[in-house]
């Protein structure tokens, strides 16, 4: 039991961090570095702009999406130089969140199942952050139950004409392309009727519309499909087989490991140790060293359960399900956490924005947080996942799985 | 980076495993529990005659020479099969005080004794209510002489010796604690047995008036010595409670597969997936955090403090969890004596205390914690 590096992983290491220490973007280190969930801004520059630019400069170097294929823009690398490169880029990997859903699902999902011309036309620039990538399956009447989508995708020729209502779209505002799930055929059950396609966000027909967030940010989007032609060419896999492409696409979440959790704990272990109560330190005070220590063997229990999984990966195994605790425990935790702190605060703990305590840090995760606990599966599903896929226990009955999906019945009272 | 036992290490494991299912089944446990002998002494040899006993023992102290690691492997397994033998009071307890502060006669003595089976061991060390704390020792030692009383002692009545803790000086600091040993055979000694949550493993209440005893360590280092044995017990413990927080995770999956109600296996409700999904949460970061305390408790490393404090709490944590939520999946089935959730449960709840509660490993942690950070 270690925590060394082999000889070539002590290499490619030493190697990353040369050029990360030559190149990062240093004069936002700071920034980054305190920047929290909830608060990934920068004071004096535009976030993407600054994000595309060191991509760009990644991808120069031959650093960008580094365990994708090199005729893609990849390195061709293992999934623990991915981890190791992840190590090293520390805070600037902050930055990556805007790339998030491409590199990490549409570009898997295209290289599964694009044509080739497609992928060596599409990839590289994807990889190198010139052209932003957003992934269209929510809907409303579709979350967790992604399979009861109910866009429609009729064909016309050899185009597709697609009609219907995205949501929860992660930076459709600023995406270039999309990968997207539709319903092809309404008389058959509900995971048979779906197809997937690829297509330019800036179509005709096509109109993204940011959504507010409890948060007061607007990270995602509704997206409206009036008639949207896409060739038939730019559909990813056969037709009605767009469930198993999009599973692809949502196992491919699941390798994003290894990247730190925010738990929100060493803020909160920060703050208590230089906040004063009215009878003293904080951390002196018994109930405050109770719940600290309860959250910091959740944090630490996370951080070490991640390195078994990055040593699973440097002997070649392959990311499994036991994977989905990590934003399990973190969603909840730093929901709680950002509460807690909140309430030592007392009365003043209301205020938010820069005259609050640590400029509004605390307040901005709390209000960041549900958030967590809903994206890319909420904390039911990542139960159900353990449950079954771990455990073993049986799947949930699922009462529509058998009806043609246009015989589902649609209202809770009829 | 290898955050994980080696091949060899999981085959002892399974070879532990192996030979546990064999030797110390439901049935075997159940036979302690029902208070028909203080613990299982064929277990007990068979454990020895495996080299378990002695496996992080120094080969010239008659034990396997192979090391903490081992040892943690062992422990987990002691735990999935709920072993009524005194394992931690001899293995963790009193070896490691010898391994840290024995001379070289009292490791020739008590070391290879440990290691074939022939001598229990236990630390004596609380003295009614209290967490462990120098102030909390009463016990007063004079001229090689001890007087005074210690409950609960862990296996303090099937013990052959015992390190305990004196005071031996007035200053009201950590100083004036120092440490024997007791060859509990001899005289001076009056031990009683206690009813206790966990029957498998037993409770004593040991008097002793002017009991000849002979210093373990240096005098006034009695405290700093404890410290050390209660952070690698934390760490053999923690394995142990990981073992236990499994076998009552399985037990509650498996009732789950096989009990039909509303027409239903009742682990497809939600309900029951879920709170079984919690189990699992909260056994993965006790284990974890339990391989981490592994490798520091293994390179003997600066971290170990700290880690030894984190193992504890989250391990407590999720035994007490797991083996309560265990007989909560089980229903009305769970709750009587025949089933066997009650065995892990009492288990889970006795180790909880044993080296200290909860609140005294919190403190602990924040302030090693505390120390780092300022460091």
């Amino acid at each position: 039991m270690n925590f060394d590096d082999t000889p070539q992983e002590a290499e490619f290491r030493a190697t990353a961090r040369a050029w990360i220490a030559a190149n990062a973007p240093k004069q936002y280190e700071e920034e980054l570095r305190k920047s929290s969930l909830g608060r990934t801004v920068l004071r004096n520059a535009n976030i993407l702009e600054v994000a595309k630019a060191w991509q760009k400069k990644k991808a120069d170097a031959g650093w960008a999406c580094l365990h994708w294929p090199k005729e893609y823009g990849g390195r061709g690398s293992s999934p623990i130089e991915r981890v190791i490169w992840q190590q090293e880029e520390g805070p600037f990997g902050q930055l990556s969140r805007m790339f998030i859903i491409g590199h990490g699902m549409c570009g898997p999902t295209m290289m599964a199942f694009a044509r080739e011309e497609h992928k060596r036309t599409y990839l590289p620039p994807l990889a190198s952050g010139e052209k932003v990538w957003c992934q269209l399956f929510s809907e409303p009447a579709g979350g967790s139950d992604v399979a009861g989508l109910r866009t429609r995708a009729e064909k016309d020729g050899d185009d597709w004409i697609v009609n219907g209502q995205k949501i929860w779209t992660s930076g459709a505002h600023y995406s270039d392309y999309g990968i997207l799930l539709t319903r092809t055929d309404p008389t058959v059950p509900k995971h048979k009727g779906l197809t997937m396609f690829f297509l330019d966000m800036k179509s005709p027909g096509v109109e993204v519309r940011p959504i507010k967030q409890a948060s007061g940010a607007s990270d995602f989007n509704e997206v409206y499909f009036t008639n949207v032609r896409i060739p038939d060419h730019q559909r990813l896999g056969e037709v009605g087989d767009g469930w198993n492409v999009s599973l692809t696409t949502l196992m491919n979440e699941r390798s994003a490991i290894g990247a730190a959790v925010s738990t929100g704990f060493p803020e909160l272990f920060e703050y208590c140790a230089s906040l004063m109560l009215d009878d003293g330190p904080a951390i002196e005070d018994r109930a405050v060293r109770s719940k600290l220590a309860n959250w910091a063997v959740k944090a630490s229990g996370l951080k070490y359960t991640s390195m078994r999984a990055i040593s699973a990966l440097s002997r070649g195994e392959r990311p499994g399900p036991e994977n989905s605790i990590g934003k399990l425990v973190a969603g909840s935790m730093i929901q709680d956490v950002a509460t807690y702190a909140l309430d030592l605060q007392g009365a003043s703990g209301v205020v938010s924005g820069e005259e609050a305590e640590l400029a509004g840090r605390f307040q901005a995760m709390l209000l960041r947080a549900p958030g967590t606990r809903v994206e890319g599966g909420t904390d039911e599903i990542m139960r159900n996942i353990i449950a079954e896929r771990v455990l073993g226990l049986p799947g949930d009955i699922r009462v529509d799985k058998d009806v043609p999906f246009n015989k589902i019945p649609t209202k809770g009272r009829g | 980076m290898n955050f994980d036992f080696s091949d060899d290490q999981k085959q002892l494991r399974d070879q532990a495993r192996k030979f546990l299912a064999e030797k110390c089944s439901a049935k075997a446990v159940r036979v302690v529990l029902d208070g028909k002998a203080p613990y299982d002494k064929e277990l007990w040899k068979g454990l020895a005659e495996m080299g378990f006993l002695g496996v992080a023992i120094p080969e010239e102290f008659g034990g396997a020479g192979a090391g903490h690691l081992e040892l943690c492997v062992i422990a987990e397994e002691m735990g999935r099969a709920n072993a009524p033998v005194p394992f931690s009071s001899t293995v963790y307890l009193a070896a490691e005080a010898l391994l840290i502060a024995g001379s070289d006669a009292q490791k020739k003595k008590w070391l290879p004794a440990i290691a074939s089976g022939e001598a229990i061991g236990t630390l004596a060390l609380f003295e009614g209510k209290g967490n462990p704390s120098s102030k909390n020792v009463k016990l007063t030692a004079a001229n090689g002489t001890l007087n005074g009383v210690k409950k609960p002692v862990a296996d303090g009545a099937i013990a052959d010796f015992a390190v305990i803790a004196a005071r031996t000086g007035s200053t009201g600091r950590d100083g004036d604690v120092s440490l024997f040993l007791v060859d509990l055979k001899a005289g001076g000694v009056e031990v009683k047995s206690l009813t206790n949550l966990d029957p498998t493993r037993g409770q004593a209440e040991i008097t002793f008036k002017d009991c000849k005893a002979e210093p373990l360590g240096a005098a006034g280092e009695g405290w700093s010595i404890l410290t050390q044995v209660l952070d690698r017990a934390a760490v053999l413990c923690a394995f142990e409670q990981v073992g236990g927080a499994d076998r009552a995770l399985e037990m509650g999956r498996d009732y789950a597969l096989d009990r039909i109600a509303f027409g239903r296996q009742i682990g497809s409700f939600q309900a029951i997936k879920h709170m079984l999904a919690d189990m699992y949460v909260s056994a993965t970061l006790a284990r974890s955090n339990s391989y981490y305390g592994a490798w520091a408790l293994s390179t003997n490393a600066a971290e170990l403090p700290e880690a030894a404090a984190a193992a504890r709490i989250s391990a407590t944590q999720a035994f007490q969890h797991c083996a309560k939520n265990n007989i909560q999946v089980h229903g009305g089935m769970g709750f009587t004596w025949e089933f066997d959730c009650h065995m892990y449960y009492r288990r889970a709840n006795a180790m909880a205390l044993g080296l200290g509660s909860l609140s005294y490993w919190e403190d602990q942690l924040i302030d090693r914690m505390r120390k780092k950070n300022a460091a």
